[in-house]
């Protein structure tokens, strides 16, 4: 249920930004990085029952999931976390859940071992747009 | 947009005082002092926090005198309690693995610590702030609003020089520093004091170095009666 911390902070952020513009917002995007490994049901669920109590049914919240793609800082080689997550012990995978850069205690570069990496892309929550009505 | 900032001090809404204990180097006793004094507020009663955000060098757990409690996860993490202090650190996440991390990723540790974690209600919430004046001593300065800075030094120039970086930080960024603790003390001297009294800083007392206090590492009971935890105690009276 960590999904939920998450949803409410995104539900907090939407509200902050309607009451500060004084408009009704109509869409808001949100990118999902893989690398947090966020189930998409519990975070939907939260996020339906949050717009609940802030008065924010009318705002539609769209998912976009986002691979996570990591990039050694070293030899410049470039890999999808999926490759490492097939073979991930739950344990570090839930640690990676919960702490998405928690990644550089566990993994290394596929090509040369080093644990100086970048998360290119696909980190985690983010809210990539927010549509206002009549836009 | 990140949304992780509109929920920071929601999180942090219904603990009475934020108490950051900082340093600016490592290795002055900043992690010790915030450990004890966590434990030292729980033992007169208070409902208190100690949260380690020394993440690339996490300690506190070491001290506290136990690993084997997990947060629980509800509707974000809840801190286990340990010995009396509700305990939040990233060795949870990370072990005794290093963790290297650069600038931005540091920034994105901090935010989803102090994003996820639940207090709930606290008396105290006592932070070991990370060394330095970087990324995430300045992400701290900024997000958590509430916070009451006390100092550790050791009456050593070197010690002395850098914490008084932080001191210029905190004093541009007109930042409430609640008092200097000297530590270590190994022979008569007033430097760190004097500095104090020229900074209008309150002075809060001295700590001799015990030599004690490695043996007594994770045993809290002989750990609170060293002479470090006495001393401590009497000092920190003045701001509690």
């Amino acid at each position: 249920m960590h999904e939920w911390a998450l949803a409410e902070a995104i539900i907090k952020t939407i509200d902050n930004v309607a009451k500060e513009k004084g408009e009704k917002i109509f869409r808001v995007i949100v990118k999902v990085g893989e690398l947090q490994q966020i189930e998409n049901d519990i975070l939907e669920f939260a996020l339906n029952e949050l717009k609940k109590e802030y008065t924010l049914n009318d705002v539609e919240i769209v998912l976009e999931e986002e691979p996570a793609v990591l990039r050694c800082r070293v030899c410049g080689y470039e890999w999808k976390f999926r490759d490492n997550l097939a073979n991930l012990d739950p344990l570090i995978a839930e640690s990676i859940h919960f702490i998405p850069e928690s990644v550089h205690a566990f993994i290394k570069c596929p090509s040369c071992g080093s644990p100086d990496f970048e998360i290119v892309k696909g980190r985690g929550v983010w809210i990539e747009e927010i549509e206002f009505e009549g836009e | 947009m990140d949304p992780r900032l509109a929920i920071i001090n929601e999180r942090l809404r219904n603990i009475g005082r934020i108490i950051a204990v900082g340093s600016g180097k490592g290795g002055v006793g900043k992690s010790v002092v915030s450990a004890t004094l966590s434990l030292i507020l729980s033992r007169k009663n208070f409902k208190v926090g100690l949260f380690d955000l020394d993440f690339k060098g996490p300690s506190c757990h070491l001290i506290l005198g136990s690993t084997k409690e997990l947060p629980k996860e509800e509707k974000g993490i809840i801190p286990p309690l340990i010995n009396g202090v509700y305990f939040m650190t990233i060795y949870y996440y990370t072990g005794d693995n290093p963790l290297p991390l650069r600038g931005e990723e540091a920034v994105n540790v901090f935010r989803e610590l102090l994003s996820i974690t639940r207090w709930g209600e606290l008396d105290y919430l006592i932070i070991d702030m990370p060394p330095g004046v970087g990324d995430e001593t300045l992400e701290l300065l900024k997000l958590i609003k509430r916070r009451e800075i006390l100092l550790v030094t050791t009456p050593s120039i070197l010690s002395l020089n850098t914490v008084d970086k932080l001191v210029k930080l905190l004093k541009e960024l007109k930042i409430t520093i609640l008092g200097m603790i000297e530590n270590m003390r190994t022979k008569p001297s007033d430097i760190v004091e004097k500095y104090a009294q020229r900074n209008s800083i309150r002075y809060l007392g001295y700590i001799p170095f015990d030599n004690t206090l490695e043996d007594n590492i994770g045993k809290i009971e002989s750990f609170l009666d060293t002479d470090f935890s006495k001393m401590l105690q009497k000092n920190v009276e003045k701001i509690l």
